[in-house]
């Protein structure tokens, strides 16, 4: 039994199956997606205070680029397979896959930074974001929290892009906190506020995603290729399928980029 | 009957069945062939809906006799559950609660949509186009399996400490934030949240069986069948299936929010200053519970209708068929579909007057709402007039279809009340809201999924299911559905709440409607009682019921009736194409009162002109 437009396009819709399939696949993401903003909106219009310049900008920037880059490799591979280059796909369908797992590797370092990066919440109510100057094991069990506050240009661009590669100078002054002037301290994960929870979801989601991707395009460069000699242009409407996907995955990221790091 | 044209096939179908050789497992376990998709969802939704309904039985009783041990089961359920659910046999409210969330949502996600969408839109939606299958047979099969998967995690999560899910089918927040947590309770084998990842698993599971059916119906119709010749199943499946695709997308996302929530502690849907058993909640607050209900209801209300449209085509099919008429406007009929899908996805807010929204929302969602009854009526009518001047057929799934009508009309008429805010502020909450959407998701679903049962049977199996006990499982089956609703609307306007495991202050004041209660429960008694005539119906039937001796048993017109009986793997012994409309019913000028949409004018050996009829 053969299910009709596997491979070739319906004459009347000018598709084949996978094709519409990925469509409706996407529209359904949009809707995924779009429930995490409208959350994101409804809550930020909510709230009686958003918190700015926690993330590093030239971090999410430089990933927005490797998206970017990724997705025009892999319209080239697709058209290499299209023009029947099959090492040309291998490349470029190889780079596509570096870019992704380069941009996974950068996400985890930001998720790591937020790790370890504290905020403390004074009984009054004022709120002082920095780096401890101790270990976390101390600082649980200490009476008195040593804190490296952020300096006030935080949320510069050029010295987040410094603080990259080198720990920041200048302000090495270390505030000592007695615990009990403190009503609540932690460091920089989802529970923290609600801005840290929606960039955790939001961009878990889409990491989520980056993954799935990775592990599809992964399986058309190895094992899923040996359907060139078969069917090359079945392999490239595969290709192109999975494509659309990545395409998707990173349109969202430039939503989200903006969004949680701009604005 | 003319027999001419058809003849049975299930010699040619053995054989064709012969030369494909599959292991057991690939063809009744992990199969790719849409039809047993089609039976395994059938199978497992109607025992979802059995057990659903069990549940509920036993809800019953601690509503008409509270805090009496059940008979018979409270022991059993004292013996699963353990002594702190069920002490002596009687139910706690936790018991209640978890019994009454899961009712709910099993019904919903894992019995009737399943049902009526899966199970019946696998098995006949690729009959119906012509199609040899489903688009992507793979991923029909994963779709099943996540459904499936979702199932056993509900199931197991009644046998977690502290029991299943307590917060409603709605699971409305901070309450469902916070329940099942703490001391007894497990950080993640417990009600509340194994109920978000099974939604998950169902949620995931519909999704892709949505593209794959809208899929199917865009690329895979047959040569001629274009689309205002679908048949009306066809085009509900369609409608559906695009509800599901764009609304539980986000009620997927509110889930992921809700395990945030209740795993990492973040405050998405829990407000500041939250108190939580006398204490100030540890959490950073600055969420809102409303989001939740938006996110909820924008799934929500569209599901509902992913349960009632199904419905609609398999009434529409059997009333065409055994009116032996066209219907009366197949393009109302259609329009009207597409206008309440459409309108389905903007009145969702109507669930939320007592939220507090302001009343520039309020009003948006009236107007809507009120919109949305003007192509539901429209279909109701459709149908209504299809029965003038028919010489209706009154067989078993006739008479399941004709009482759907009535059904959908209660259902539909009580809930225009519910849609303003003045009526609804007094409604809301109350036993009536539950009487509105139970006449719509209980009676008018559950006969109009009997009502495809019987009458796709025979094409399933190649035997008929016996007419005498399907009348015995009929009139009961009608009578007490009613017996169980009906008093629901009367208790609703004296004030009952829909959720009280006693009663509480709201008995005291309604005590002149409390003997419905025994009423409601003695009716829900005899309708489990009902099923049996149908239980056994169905599986006598598969083995010994009557056996069909035409591929088109029914004498009908649409397409799935044009392949051997049952049909074998690629369904169709010879290509398909269709001639005509999907209803062609007592066309003047044949010999024959049905057209089938696969056979051409010159194979229906048209009469002649009238000088070749001989008086
Ligand atoms: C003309 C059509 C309809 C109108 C105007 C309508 C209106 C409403 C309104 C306003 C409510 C909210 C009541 C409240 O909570 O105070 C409601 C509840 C409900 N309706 Fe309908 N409805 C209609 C058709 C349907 C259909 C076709 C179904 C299902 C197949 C349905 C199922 C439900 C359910 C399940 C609820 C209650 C949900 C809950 O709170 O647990 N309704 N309806
Ligand atoms: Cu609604």
């Amino acid at each position: 039994m053969e299910i009709p437009y596997t491979v070739t396009a319906r004459p009347d819709t000018g598709l084949y199956n996978a094709k519409v399939g990925i469509w409706l696949f996407l529209a359904s993401e949009v809707m995924l997606f779009g429930g995490l903003f409208s959350a994101y909106i409804f809550l930020r219009l909510g709230a009686t205070h958003w918190p700015h310049h926690i993330l590093n900008v030239p971090m999410g920037l430089f990933n927005t680029m490797v998206l970017i880059s990724s997705s025009i490799t892999m319209v080239m591979a697709w058209s290499s397979l299209k023009m029947r280059q099959f090492s040309n796909y291998r490349k470029w369908l190889g780079i596509t896959l570096f870019c992704g797992v380069l941009f996974l590797s950068v996400k985890s370092v930001e998720y790591k930074d937020k790790f370890h990066h504290y905020g403390i919440i004074l009984n009054s109510g004022q709120e002082i974001t920095g780096h401890l100057a101790m270990t976390e094991e101390e600082a649980i069990h200490s009476d008195v929290l040593k804190i490296k506050p952020d300096p006030e240009n935080a949320g510069d661009f050029l010295f987040q892009l410094k603080s990259i590669f080198s720990k920041p100078e200048g302000e090495e002054k270390v505030l000592e906190i007695p615990k009990k002037e403190i009503r609540w301290w932690s460091n920089f994960v989802p529970k923290y506020n609600t801005y840290l929870a929606t960039y955790f979801t939001m961009t878990g989601i889409h990491a989520l995603h980056i993954l799935g991707g990775l592990l599809v395009l992964g399986y058309f460069w190895g094992p899923g290729a040996a359907l060139y000699r078969t069917n090359p242009e079945h392999l490239a409407n595969r290709v192109e399928v999975a494509g659309l996907f990545w395409h998707f995955v990173d349109l969202v990221w430039i939503f989200l980029f903006p969004t949680l790091y701009l604005f | 009957m003319d027999s001419e044209m058809s003849m049975t096939s299930q010699a040619a179908h053995g054989h064709h069945e012969g030369h494909e050789e599959i292991s057991w497992i690939r063809k009744y376990v992990f199969s790719t062939d849409h039809k047993m998709i089609g039976y395994q969802y059938m199978v497992t939704s109607l025992f979802v809906a059995l057990f659903a309904f069990f549940l509920m039985v036993l809800m019953r009783w601690q509503l008409s006799f509270p805090g009496k041990p059940i008979p018979i089961f409270g022991p059993i359920l004292e013996k699963l559950l353990g002594s702190s659910m069920a002490p002596g046999g009687v139910m706690t409210p936790q018991l209640y609660n978890s019994f009454g969330a899961m009712h709910g949502t099993m019904m919903i996600f894992m019995a009737l949509v399943p049902a009526l969408f899966a199970g019946f839109g696998n098995f006949v939606v690729p009959l119906q186009i012509g199609a040899p299958d489903m688009a992507f047979p793979r991923l029909n099969m994963a779709s099943f399996w996540l459904f499936f998967v979702g199932v056993l995690i509900m199931m197991v999560s009644f046998f977690v400490p502290g029991g299943a899910a307590k917060s409603g089918w709605t699971s409305y927040t901070p309450l469902a934030d916070f329940a099942d947590m703490g001391p007894g309770f497990h950080p993640i084998f417990n009600g509340q949240t194994l109920w978000l990842i099974g939604m998950a698993f169902n949620i995931t599971g519909s999704l892709l069986g949505s593209v794959n059916i809208i899929t199917t119906i865009i690329q895979l119709r047959t040569k001629g069948l274009s689309w205002m010749r679908l048949p009306v199943f066809v085009w509900s499946e369609l409608v559906t299936a695009f509800l599901l695709l764009l609304a539980f997308p986000p009620l997927e996302s509110a889930a992921i929010m809700q395990l945030m929530d209740r795993l990492f502690g973040t405050s998405f849907f829990s407000p500041e200053g939250l108190i939580i058993n006398g204490k100030h909640a540890d959490i950073s607050g600055g969420g809102s519970s409303i989001l939740w209900q938006h996110l909820f209801w924008f799934l929500g209300h569209p599901e509902v209708y992913v349960q009632i449209l199904p419905t609609m085509g398999i009434v529409g099919e059997i009333f065409a068929n055994n009116t032996r008429k066209p219907l009366w406007s197949y393009k109302v009929f259609v329009y009207s579909l597409l206008a309440i899908g459409f309108l389905s996805m903007i009145v969702w807010a109507h669930h939320m007057y007592m939220t507090g929204m302001g009343q520039a929302v309020t009003s948006f969602f009236q107007i809507f709402t009120t919109i949305i009854s003007i192509p539901s009526v429209l279909l109701g009518t459709v149908l209504l007039l299809s029965l003038w001047g028919a010489s209706i057929r009154f067989n078993v799934p006739m008479l399941f279809a004709l009482a759907w009508l009535p059904m959908f009309g209660i259902g539909g008429l009580t809930g225009l009340p519910l849609g303003w805010t003045a009526s609804d502020v007094v409604l809301h909450d109350t036993y009536y809201v539950i009487g509105h959407f139970h006449y719509m998701m209980a009676p008018a679903s559950l006969l109009a999924l009997f009502a495809g049962i019987y009458y796709w049977f025979p094409k399933a199996t190649g035997r008929y299911m016996n007419e005498f006990l399907g009348k015995i499982h009929f009139w009961p089956t009608f009578i007490f559905f009613n017996g169980i609703f009906f008093p629901m609307l009367v208790q609703g306007f004296a004030g009952v709440h829909r959720r009280w495991y006693d009663g509480g202050a709201g008995w005291q004041m309604a005590q002149n409607v409390l003997w419905l209660n025994q009423v409601m429960s003695f009716s829900a008694w005899a309708l489990a009682i009902a099923q049996i005539p149908f239980i056994i119906n169905f599986f006598w039937s598969l083995f010994a019921g009557k056996k069909v001796t035409d591929d088109n048993p029914w004498q009908a017109t649409t397409l799935e009736w044009a392949t051997p009986t049952p049909p074998g793997h690629g369904n169709f012994l010879h290509p398909v194409a269709v001639y005509r409309d999907p209803y062609e019913y007592s066309v003047p000028g044949y010999k024959q009162d049905y057209l089938p949409q696969w056979e051409s004018d010159e194979r229906l050996n048209k009469e002649g002109k009238l000088s070749q009829v001989s008086f």
